[in-house]
């Protein structure tokens, strides 16, 4: 009898919710999905994430903002049906762990009348999004190598870390050697990867020093790799080298540029932040019905001394 | 090193013949090393610099430490897949009581100290846990290990907010002798990983307690009726890792003073491989400490060898380590 009952009250609630007055303009359920925080940046990607959660909420009461993180491609790929059928999702704000990896998944949420806007790393068919929100990977590479030569007086010795084999890292390190390129005197010893970690570019870095007796400046293309090539560095007690220069704009290299530490002088920007502005474009745009613009690049600046302190969050983790 | 006893009860061949057989095998390892060595210095003379062979045994430590704890819990027939996790945490933890510490105490001595003793209490009772859940719980090793290896990464990434913990400056100084600094030449945390590996094999190889590990994991039934203490025996297995965490993690925090969400990932599968490339049998029975030191040292070397050349492809690294850890294995293959 009593399940009986428990049936009837359960249809009876499934009848309300699905026969509820329509869904007025100004409701919108975005749906966001990003890497887990498995290093400083992904971290920073997760806390920007919240944030535009929190503030975005408050200020459009019909706003309602789900954050999912994922460990891998095929992970994501489920958290997208989830949203799609669990949470009801319209729009989609998408950073994909993998581009050709994650297409076809991201264009049957599209084909589901879902509003899907693309971070970072575009997919390989960009008809599967309505808009792509990206860091500047060209200037990422091409502006610590305009900086580095301009330092150096265009010859001296380099040497390079790589992140994790991928696309994204092919075309930062490519933007790299084509300024190179213009450089003759200038000569790259080496490249390795050290995954965006901090353990692995200590070690990459020990080994270079090792190698190369003469090295002037240490392009460690990435902040949390900065932090293994400075100490590692610091332990040889080397003074032949003039220069590391990371990137991405972590909050630590940042402070010790306005502290004017002597091997930091200068940064690119690649902050994490653009999730935030991605997530508030897309949800305000689609709050008045609106579209996006089909490409919006935020650009990667070079950060020194004098404008630092406008790159500087204290309170994100990264 | 410490002397071996290899296990030749079942080999079929007893007395002298089997020991020397035991014995050959025993080389696999060391021979895969020399060969290594000499390919190294063959490709680049500062690979047998004094500088670099520091450096290699110094990184070597943390894996090294971890994989003595490990070659204990798989001789004794289990495994554990967290220990990665579990330094990343005890790390993360350490960095938080520390800076919370600092204000309240005057001396940043006496702060890390009382960080290094948090360290080595936390690995150990991380160890007490999951040994209980093994053996009081009746679980599979290998399935305690993956849940803690999610457990406990998740609650250091929750800790730091996805980003890095980061020791404060001062601390950071007090503490960084312990990774830097040298005794009679040699780096700290080499002569740490020595005493540790001497202490296991004179643990494994000379006591009662070595003894019931190498019997439990050759035959825990038969270990059962000759009435010993199986459970307790296990759970200290876990223990001894768990301390061995503990032990590496304080070695590695004053490194970079910070932990992040990478800290220590893949490093239960590079101590697994030492333990295994050294010579240990994945099913348990029995083991070596020699061959699990220089399992250790011999796969740092591949990427210290890799680092310092440009022959082969950055594609291909793992490629050449893979292969390494096959060809080694093969060298000191032993009876099936």
């Amino acid at each position: 009898m009593k399940f009986i009952q428990r049936l009837l009250s359960a249809g009876a609630i499934a009848l309300a919710a699905t026969c509820g007055p329509v869904l007025a303009q100004s409701k919108l359920t975005l749906g966001v999905a990003i890497p887990a925080a498995t290093h400083g940046f992904t971290g920073g990607i997760v806390w920007w994430a919240q944030q535009a959660k929190k503030e975005l909420e408050q200020q459009h009461p019909g706003l309602r903002i789900i954050v999912k993180t994922a460990g891998g491609a095929p992970e994501q790929a489920n958290q997208l049906q989830d949203m799609l059928t669990v949470n009801k999702i319209r729009a989609l704000v998408i950073f994909p762990f993998e581009s050709a990896a994650l297409t076809q998944p991201v264009a049957q949420v599209k084909r589901k009348g879902v509003y899907v806007t693309v971070v970072d790393r575009g997919l390989t068919d960009s008809s599967a999004q309505d808009a792509y929100v990206a860091g500047d990977n060209t200037a990422f590479g091409k502006l610590p190598a305009e900086y580095i030569a301009r330092r150096l007086e265009g010859k001296g010795n380099l040497v390079a870390l790589r992140g994790i084999p991928t696309t994204l890292d092919n075309e930062r390190m490519d933007a790299f050697n084509s300024v190179l390129k213009q450089h003759p005197e200038l000569k790259l010893l080496d490249a390795k990867y050290a995954n965006w970690n901090r353990d692995d570019a200590f070690k990459v870095m020990q080994d270079y020093l090792t190698r190369f007796k003469q090295i002037d400046a240490v392009w460690a293309a990435d902040d949390d790799m900065a932090v293994g090539v400075l100490r590692a560095i610091e332990q040889a007690q080397r003074r032949d080298i003039r220069l590391v220069f990371g990137g991405a704009g972590a909050k630590g290299m940042v402070k010790r540029l306005i502290d004017g530490d002597p091997l930091i002088q200068a940064n690119v920007s690649y902050s994490p932040k653009f999730i935030y502005d991605a997530i508030k474009l897309t949800a305000e745009a689609r709050l008045k019905g609106e579209k996006l613009p089909s490409t919006t690049i935020i650009p990667s600046v070079l950060i020194t001394q004098e404008n630092a302190r406008q790159f500087y969050f204290p309170d994100s983790p990264f | 090193m410490p002397p071996e006893l290899a296990d030749h009860r079942a080999a079929g061949a007893p007395g002298r013949a089997g020991r020397a057989l035991a014995r050959l095998h025993a080389l696999g390892p060391l021979l895969g090393l020399a060969l290594l060595c000499v390919a190294g210095a063959a490709l680049n003379s500062d690979f047998a610099s004094l500088d670099n062979a520091m450096n290699v045994l110094t990184r070597t430590a943390f894996i090294g430490i971890i994989a003595v704890g490990m070659c204990f819990v798989i001789i004794c027939g289990g495994i554990d897949l967290s220990v990665g996790s579990m330094a990343a945490l005890i790390a993360g933890s350490m960095i938080l009581l520390m800076n919370k510490l600092a204000p309240a105490l005057a001396s940043p001595l006496a702060v890390v100290a009382l960080g290094m003793a948090f360290a080595l209490l936390l690995g150990a009772l991380f160890g007490l846990a999951h040994g209980l859940l093994i053996t009081k719980g009746r679980i599979e090793p290998f399935i305690v290990t993956l849940g803690t290896l999610g457990i406990f990464r998740a609650y250091l990434t929750y800790f730091s907010d996805g980003g890095a913990l980061t020791l404060d400056l001062a601390l950071s100084d007090a503490y960084s002798p312990v990774y830097y600094a040298s005794l009679l030449g040699v780096p700290v945390p080499v002569w740490v990983f020595l005493a540790v590996a001497l202490l296991g094999g004179l643990i494994l190889n000379r006591t009662a307690y070595g003894r019931y590990v190498q019997a439990i994991g050759s035959n825990e039934q038969v270990a059962r009726y000759a009435a010993v203490d199986v459970d307790r025996v296990k759970v200290l297995t876990y223990v001894l890792l768990g301390s061995c965490v503990g032990i590496a993690t304080l070695l590695y925090v004053p490194r970079l003073g910070s932990a992040s969400p990478t800290t220590g990932l893949l490093w239960e599968l590079e101590a697994i491989a030492a333990v295994i490339v050294g010579g240990t049998a994945l099913k348990g029975g029995s083991g070596s400490i020699t061959g699990t030191v220089i399992g250790a040292v011999l796969l740092s070397v591949i990427s210290n060898i890799l680092n310092l050349t440009s022959l082969i492809s950055v594609y291909l690294n793992a490629a050449v380590q893979g292969f390494a850890i096959i060809l080694v294995a093969f060298l000191q293959r032993g009876r099936r």
